[in-house]
């Protein structure tokens, strides 16, 4: 009896602090990043971000005057480890959003998780596959390869750039960039005329490159992250090749102009989004403003300056609190909130969801950047 | 098909065989001494590198003082490896000690991973990139650094394993090591130089690549595989048919890449490993041995 009595008030006594912690008003919003692993050039900026902003947002007393938690767990770039944690986030840690996860293959796999348990999941990967065909309780902040892929058709276009070599690594990012620009290619009346791959820890190019060379292709587009690139940019010097190459947004950063070396970088073309370039928009830009602060604050905090990687992390945590702010802080209620997100101005872009795209974004996430004396120049 | 175009297929996969040869030769060295593959080798490659990098940046020492100092410290590091982790070993059967290699391995690229962070890095060409240029192919000076440095590094060997006692001493050890135990060679001794020579050997394939590939905490990886297959090719000499098996590499990986498809670059490397491990296993060049009872 004695024991009963003892459990009885064991369940009493966490109910009421379950309920004293509802009352003091605390919204979880639950994370899942790649921080270690092969993919933690994603995950670990965007740990970093969140907790900033989040620790930001405490200090100026919180949303609605409810303070945040973030419950942030790694994943280590593991799909099947995403799954277990997102369904931990769910039912241990009641969250009510869930940020991530950093890559398309967790994303997907936890995508049936978010949807049964009814949790709005933010991910912070690229995959088209994502977000569409829509589900109801995922959006995604990167914008679309594709539209990328689009911003370098379009610029090759205005240049009477006809045929296309294609140098893509193979990985994920690689393969669906390499897809989309041969899809887009085909409606857009481009011709592509080499199709090469590299692997993603290749030290050397030169054989593909001297292929390439022997077509003579109007255009060389090389999609891929680093270290490829710089290495391709490196090959394409050495081997006096003057056609022009165009980089995918994956190398939008200093880091790639600093790895292949300004004078081998010298008139490369990329499509970047806004974060690399902020210095060189023009004046009156929305996003300018805020991509200035969160890069000066993160260098401030870290010492390290902020990549687009965490940007993504920032969006979704922007999304999910002008959501609660307008709407309220229940599942449902941050569900719909981004859903009606209208014309917010972020690091990747300005976002506009609607029922049919959740996520947000079109052509004016990217400008089309060219490398000028080891530093990014607007194209026109 | 041009002919500068083969050449230059054939230039890259020469000097990307060369950095295969050297890594490989590494590997056949310890090989030959202690009879286990060292699953580590990679990882020194990935030492030297990032130490250049370090000395050039943190300690801003000029580059002819870092390159000593990455050596140095790489071979340090051999030096514990095999005090902490190859000889206090009760049973040192080979299944044993390649597995203690493998773990070594992902030890040391762990720890790389927390100095150096996750991220690539460069380090400065030796003398300039501006391209060479032969007969319609181009090479960079960097690649003649490579191409003369793994010829000193093969002639050293040389010397060192046929003319002096030490060396002779190690290559009797490879033959039997009880009996270069009965006649009074230290034999642990010479495992422990057979480790300082390939760890600084790595280190010197690391610095002289990392200007060409970058360096990152795990190049160690494929680098190492690489200089692997190079080894079996050779037949895990560590004397020329290694450097050739090293060459043959690279050519026919920068020919198939040229050639057939980019696509099977890699796989290439790894059919060319399994068919000699099927078909020839005492290497290209040499004779299948026998067991004298």
């Amino acid at each position: 009896m004695k024991r009963v009595s003892l459990l009885l008030g064991g369940i009493c006594l966490s109910l009421v602090c379950a309920t004293a912690s509802f009352a003091a008003g605390t919204i979880k919003i639950g994370a899942l990043f790649a921080v270690t692993g092969p993919a933690s050039f994603l995950g670990e900026p965007e740990k970093k971000t969140l907790e900033l902003l989040v620790k930001e947002a405490n200090e100026k007393g919180g949303i609605n005057g409810q303070k945040l938690e973030a419950v942030i767990y790694d994943t280590g770039g593991d799909a099947t480890k995403a799954v277990q944690l997102a369904t931990k986030l769910i039912k241990d840690d009641k969250v009510s959003v869930i940020i991530g996860p950093s890559t398309t293959g967790e994303s997907m796999a936890v995508i049936p998780v978010v949807e049964k348990w009814k949790i709005p999941m933010i991910s912070c990967a690229a995959g088209i596959k994502i977000t569409d065909p829509v589900k109801q309780w995922v959006f995604k902040t990167p914008a679309n390869d594709h539209v990328a892929a689009e911003k370098i058709l379009n610029y090759m276009a205005g240049k009477k750039q006809k045929s296309i070599a294609l140098l893509t690594v193979t990985d994920g990012f690689g393969a669906s960039g390499r897809e989309q620009i041969k899809v887009l290619a085909r409606q857009k009346g481009f011709s592509i005329v080499a199709d090469e791959v590299y692997g993603p820890k290749d030290t050397d190019m030169t054989a593909q490159l001297t292929k390439i060379r022997g077509i003579k292709p109007d255009a060389i587009i090389c999609w891929g992250t680093n270290p490829g690139p710089a290495v391709i940019t490196k090959n394409v010097k050495q081997l006096g090749i003057s056609t022009p190459l165009y980089m995918s947004h994956g190398v939008a950063s200093k880091k790639y102009i600093e790895l292949a070396g300004a004078d081998s970088a010298e008139g490369v073309m990329l499509p970047a989004g806004k974060l690399a370039i902020y210095d060189a928009l023009p004046k009156g830009d929305v996003q300018q403003k805020l991509l200035k602060s969160y890069d000066k604050t993160y260098k401030k905090v870290y010492g390290t300056e902020a990549s687009t990687f965490g940007g993504y992390a920032y969006d979704a945590f922007l999304l999910a609190t002008s959501a609660i702010k307008k709407s309220g802080s229940t599942p449902e209620q941050i569900r719909a909130g981004i859903e009606q997100t209208s014309k917010l101005v972020s690091i990747s872009g300005v976002f506009t969801m609607s029922p049919k795209d959740h996520n947000g974004l079109d052509l004016s996430a990217f400008e089309m950047v060219k490398v000028v004396k080891g530093d990014w120049a607007l194209l026109k | 098909m041009q002919f500068d175009q083969i050449l230059q297929y054939t230039l890259s996969g020469l000097s990307t065989g060369a950095i295969y040869a050297l890594i490989g030769i590494g590997f056949s060295i310890i090989y030959n001494a202690t009879g286990i593959i060292n699953f580590a080798q990679g990882e020194f490659v990935m030492l030297g590198g990032l130490l250049t990098m370090s000395c050039l940046t943190v300690l801003k020492l000029p580059l002819w003082a870092a390159i000593p100092c990455a050596i140095a410290v790489s071979t340090l590091v051999g030096i514990l490896f095999e005090r902490l982790a190859i000889r206090p070993l009760r049973q040192p059967t080979p299944i044993n000690l390649v597995i203690i290699t493998i773990g070594g391995s992902i030890l040391l690229r762990g720890l790389a991973m927390l100095v150096w962070g996750k991220d690539t890095h460069s380090v400065p060409p030796f003398s300039g990139d501006a391209p060479i240029a032969i007969g319609g192919a181009t090479i960079l000076p960097q690649h003649l650094w490579i191409l003369a440095i793994t010829l000193i590094i093969i002639f050293i060997n040389k010397i060192y394993f046929y003319h002096t006692i030490s060396g002779k001493a190690m290559r009797a050890c490879s033959y039997n090591r009880r009996a270069a135990g009965l006649v009074g060679i230290d034999v642990k001794r010479m495992v422990l130089f057979s480790f300082i020579i390939s760890s600084a050997m790595g280190a010197v394939a690391g610095i002289i690549v990392a200007p060409l590939t970058m360096t990152a905490y795990d190049v160690g990886v494929m680098l190492g595989l690489k200089g692997f297959c190079a080894a079996i090719i050779g037949g895990m000499s560590s004397g020329l048919s290694t450097v050739i098996g090293g060459l043959i590499l690279g050519v026919l990986e920068s020919l198939g890449a040229g050639l057939i498809s980019s696509g099977y670059k890699d796989a290439i490397a790894f059919i060319i490993l399994l068919l000699i491990l099927f078909f020839r296993p005492q290497g290209l060049f040499g004779k299948a041995d026998s067991e004298r009872v």
